[in-house]
């Protein structure tokens, strides 16, 4: 009983109408449209929809069936300060000259919900010539002449074949048995997987700047708007809005992107046997955009790199029910959230292991955009060994800034409790010498009470003895800080009753802790791990 | 010779100054017989002040009568100025271009910088032969210190004092000399107190076409080994390129006649080839146009990361034979002026902790770069936008610090100095108001008199108000040795040299502050919570005191 309560509590964590109502909807320009309900219209879509406050239904199902699998333009985004909003749906099925009243008046409706601006982006995320091909087969993108006030972009991001190969390739490289460095970076250009990556940068660089600098809204679609609609979608939500930046935001913003609009994990990703073709690293693509983003903004997000890898890991591990099914309809009809459990909940649970000691919400690059560079820097785009060669540990750095951070910033959570309880402590042993004093030698001054009741000031009230002390803290140098601690834990061994030695033991161990975290050659700690980096390297410089 | 004789125009006023990632400004154009200076005369905006030997290049162009003047300098940065008139520009241009290369030492800017600082410690005597000795003294007996080169007659290229094995005289030393190149006879480099093998470094052996020996040189070396004991030759040039040297009077360590020495080769190029990959590194890290294809097979053919690799997997080498083999281990490329150095220098930041502090490290420069002859004089002359192809001019020290920037990222706890403190080095190495680098070895600073007549650049590193900005506040101090991957994968470019005026840092440099923030605060909790503990304990044996009677 216990655990199904605790299954289905992980399964609201991650709540999309909440989500919704975050971004400030519904509001004068846009609604939750029923339309959808029962996956009436569009069976990849969800049920819970948001659309411009004048689509009516009629306009909504007569755009839906001039789209492809009937993915009408919806809301993906709606960015507050100015109103203007990403939109995402399908390419529209206008083959050569077809055109369709509804769509366009959609396409208007969506323009019109965003009182700031007198056009509307259309981005077709895929390369011109592919969009042109789709002509032939009835399918296509907008004709500008057919639509009233709408801008239309290409930003050719190639599709999943290709990117299956790229990633083949890069992997290839990747398991090369000691490659030269031209080797690998001929490999790793051959493969375009990084040249991908910017691709899909770009577009979300474009969608963001021109919702935050021009105020218009955008309307992202690619063939079925289920892949690079949900890369580009997310990666310009993530630089728009700080809230997807964070542990839970990101959830969320995965949740919605990509789980909710119907990315189809159990094609992507293989996790039943179906048709090699369909699988390709899409959300893999996306994950990395995220990194990349990190490595150029240390301060901006709330999760580290393990958060990432922990996610795209469980993307194929297929241990947890979110990724199972192509759309929320199958798993619905599997029932998945009542005999699987969430992944959401189990990183939330252990989401001290996924924090980024250098993000403070306070910080200046937690606010806002993100803004990237107006001149594209291609060398911004790296190649990312955490991911792509985790299992070789001896190739990544040896000491983790992070973790030690982490292991600092626990520390020092924990002296901050401490020094709370010592002066609380100081405070009652000094208001008993006083009584006693009192008492005994009855010599008490009022004035002297009245100080050390203020339990903020204890420390300038401290007796004179130690003010000494107080006044060359400040100046202190870490070694003699060390000293001093090490002074304190002979006294306190003499006392071993004093509760005061667990404190100390706790805070020696962690020290400990932190050395330990340097696997560096693990000369008097040989665990096996740092052995067998060594055997490795060995190999390597004998080889090489 | 007057420096106001090639200054033809002194000062220009309305010239605009533009950088990348910074606003344009409009001020005074100065040049003074060492520095190039433009002020906006304006409170709140900072002045430049760039060393005419920091210059690299110049390119001028014309549009009507506006000049504009683009500055390439060794540190990578270019900067443009916008000069009206003509005329102006024009004596400008050839003023900077016989500034920034002038041709006598002693002309130079460390002659004639007065320090502004009060000098506490004299970098000229902080780390001197005898007492690095001293730290060896204590373990071993087996070497001593020789002053056969004192007059620099025996080898030009060394400092008058070496370490040398003590059952090897100063006779023998002078016939070894004979028998290496430029007289660098072995000398030793590092001692691993661990297991007592060492380091030694020298010049290739002169063995020529028919195979000449020196039986004082086979002792020398010999006399390094335990009984029972193999060492290792390292050579730094390819079997092939040791073999072609033979023919020029040059060679390596036949087996027969050092049997107990096994020789491996590798190969770390030389001189014009670093030259050139550097050139082609920096040009296309200038590179905006380019897309990401380009770039990679564009940083592929500058070959630096190849020749990033083949050095630290050299060093690694060297440490492996040392401290896992138990092997001592002598190294030579030709020379022994540059590959060698990097190899031996590197070798001893992984085996040993020691050169991973400031003062460990600076004294790793001063023994193994400066003492050990490297030509910094002619090695750095000109950096990356160098068109004049002179055959002495390399990166070879900017490779080095740029490995061990490597090592220092796959070890971020282990160095008590930071990323700057590297790039530090690296600027002074090609332009400085300090005597440090000047000069090609020991002999040529002596003539020079620097240590009389420049400042020292360790005199004002080692203020403490310096230190602090070089400081890395991940520092754990490790004992161990510390094996570097050198997979391809781990070894990226390092963007703080050759990115860092063509990417804005404020978003990285704000990282790295909130990193010291988050350190800081932990250690000022510290120090509060230990004053308080004492308090405590002190006030509850008084309470004991009082309870017990």
């Amino acid at each position: 009983m216990l655990d199904k309560e605790e299954r289905e509590q992980g399964w609201v964590l991650i709540n999309l109408s909440e989500e919704y109502k975050r971004m400030g909807l519904p509001n004068n320009y846009w609604q939750l449209s029923d339309v959808n309900r029962e996956y009436r219209v569009c069976d990849s879509y969800p049920t819970e929809l948001y659309v411009p406050k004048s689509a009516t239904a009629h306009i909504i199902v007569g755009s839906s069936k001039f789209r492809s699998r009937r993915r009408f333009p919806v809301l993906s985004y709606y960015y507050k300060d100015n109103h203007a909003s990403i939109c995402r749906s399908s390419q529209p099925l206008s083959g050569f000259s077809a055109r369709c009243l509804e769509d366009e008046q959609m396409l208007q409706a969506i323009r019109k919900a965003n009182p700031g601006s007198d056009f509307v982006y259309v981005v077709d995320t895929r390369p011109k010539l592919n969009a042109m091909a789709n002509r032939a087969a009835g399918k296509g993108y907008e004709n500008e002449d057919n639509y009233s006030n709408i801008k239309f972009q290409f930003i050719g991001i190639e599709n999943i074949h290709v990117m299956r190969n790229s990633l083949q390739k890069m992997l290839e490289v990747c398991e090369l048995k000691s490659p030269s460095m031209s080797d690998f970076l001929w490999g790793l250009e051959n493969s375009g997987w990084l040249r991908h990556i910017k691709a899909i940068m770009d577009a979300g660089i474009f969608i963001a700047k021109a919702v935050s600098e021009e105020g218009a809204s955008v309307l992202v679609h690619c063939s079925d708007g289920w892949d690079r609609t949900a890369q580009v979608c997310s990666v310009a939500s993530l630089l728009l809005d700080p809230h997807y930046r964070t542990l839970k935001g990101f959830m969320v913003l995965i949740e919605k992107d990509w789980i909710s609009f119907g990315h189809k994990f159990n094609h992507r990703y293989g996790n039943l046997d179906g048709d090699p073709k369909e699988i390709s690293p899409v959300i893999d693509q996306f994950i990395e955009c995220v990194w990349q983003l990190m490595e150029q903004f240390p301060c901006a997000f709330e999760f580290n790199e393990r958060f990432l890898i922990h996610i795209q890991h469980h993307i194929y591990s297929c241990q947890f029910g979110n990724f199972l099914c192509n759309s929320q309809k199958e798993r619905r009809e599997l029932k998945i959230q009542e005999r699987t459990y969430s992944l959401w909940a189990h990183l939330w649970k252990n989401r001290t292991d996924y924090l980024n000691p250098l993000f403070r919400a306070d910080h200046s690059q937690t606010q806002g955009t993100l803004h990237l560079p107006t001149t594209p820097c291609n060398f911004m785009y790296k190649f990312w060994s955490g991911m792509y060669n985790r299992f070789e540990k001896g190739m990544q750095p040896r000491q983790s800034v992070t973790d030690y951070l982490m292991a600092v910033k626990e520390e020092t959570q924990q002296l901050e409790e401490e020094l709370e309880d010592l002066e609380e402590r100081l405070e009652k042993i000094q208001k008993v010498q006083l009584n006693c004093t009192k008492v005994k030698s009855k010599q008490s001054e009022p004035s002297k009470h009245s100080g050390f009741s203020a339990s903020d000031n204890s420390i300038a009230n401290t007796p004179q003895d130690y003010s000494g002390n107080m006044k060359s803290f400040p100046s202190r140098s870490p070694s003699q800080g060390d000293e001093d601690s090490a002074l304190i834990l002979t006294q306190d061994n003499l006392k071993s009753s004093d509760p005061d030695l667990s404190a100390n033991s706790d805070q020696e161990s962690g020290v400990e802790d932190l050395s330990c975290r340097s696997p560096s050659g693990g000369e008097h700690a040989p665990s096996e791990d740092s052995g067998k980096d060594r055997d490795s390297d060995e190999a390597v410089f004998l080889t090489a | 010779m007057e420096f106001a004789e090639l200054i033809k125009t002194p000062r220009v006023d309305n010239v605009v100054l533009h950088r990348p990632f910074y606003p344009a400004v409009e001020g005074t154009l100065c040049l003074t017989g060492h520095h190039l200076i433009l002020s906006s005369r304006q409170d709140n905006t900072e002045e430049l002040w760039l060393l005419h030997s920091n210059i690299d290049a110049i390119d001028k162009r014309f549009v009507g009568s506006l000049g504009t003047i683009i500055i390439k300098c060794k540190d990578f940065r270019i900067i443009q100025l916008d000069i009206p008139g003509m005329e102006e520009c024009l004596n400008i241009a050839s003023s900077i271009e016989a500034l920034s290369t002038l041709d006598s030492i002693t002309l130079m800017y460390p002659f004639f910088y007065r320090p502004m600082f009060e000098v506490i410690e004299d970098g000229w005597h902080s780390f001197l032969p005898e007492q690095e000795f001293e730290l060896y003294s204590s373990a071993t007996s087996e070497w001593r210190l020789s002053y056969v080169n004192k007059e620099f007659a025996v080898c030009p290229s060394y400092p008058p004092i070496v370490i040398v094995p003590k059952s090897i005289d100063d006779e023998a030393l002078r016939k070894v000399a004979t028998f290496r190149h430029g007289g660098r006879f072995p000398v030793l480099s590092y001692y691993h107190q661990k297991n007592g093998m060492v380091i030694m470094r020298s010049g290739q052996p002169l063995t020529g076409t028919n195979g000449r020996r020196c039986k004082e040189d086979e002792k020398l070396i010999n006399a390094t080994l335990r009984v029972g004991k193999r060492g290792y030759v390292i050579d730094t040039r390819s079997l092939n390129v040791a073999q072609q040297a033979r023919a020029k009077g040059g060679g390596f360590e036949q087996e027969a006649h050092y049997p107990q020495w096994r020789r491996i080769h590798k190969s770390i190029e030389r001189y014009h080839i670093l030259q050139e990959s550097l050139i082609k590194l920096v040009e296309a890290c200038n590179d905006q146009t380019h897309n990401m294809d380009r770039w990679l097979s564009k940083l592929e053919a500058s070959n630096w990361l190849t020749h990033i690799k083949e050095i630290l997997t050299t060093a690694c080498l060297a440490a492996q034979c040392i401290d896992r083999e138990g092997a001592s281990v002598l190294i030579h490329g030709t020379e022994g002026t540059d590959s060698t150095l990097q190899v031996t220098s590197l070798a001893q930041i992984i085996l040993e902790p020691r050169s991973r502090t400031i003062r460990g490290f600076e004294a790793l420069i001063e023994r193994e770069w400066l003492q050990a002859g490297h030509p910094f004089q002619q090695r750095c002359a000109q950096s990356a936008y160098c068109n004049t192809k002179q055959k002495w001019e390399a990166p070879v020290f900017l490779l080095f610090l740029d490995c061990v920037w490597q090592i220092l990222r796959q070890f971020p706890c282990s160095f008590e100095f930071n990323e700057n403190f590297l790039i530090m080095l690296f600027e002074h190495a090609y332009a400085s108001q300090f005597g440090t680098f000047l000069g090609n070895s020991e002999s040529e600073r002596c003539k020079l008199k620097l240590q009389q007549k420049t400042m020292s650049l360790w005199s004002w590193v080692n203020q403490p108000s310096e230190l602090s900005k070089y400081t890395n506040p991940l520092f754990e101090a490790n004992n161990l040795v510390i094996w570097p991957s050198v997979a391809p994968q781990s070894l990226p470019l390092w963007e703080g040299i050759f990115l860092r005026w063509n990417r804005s840092s404020k978003y990285l440099d704000e990282a790295y502050e909130e990193m010291v923030n988050i350190i800081e605060y932990n250690k000022e909790l510290q120090a509060k919570v230990n004053i308080l503990r004492r308090q405590l304990a002190e006030l509850e044996t008084e309470d004991g005191m009082q309870e017990s009677p």
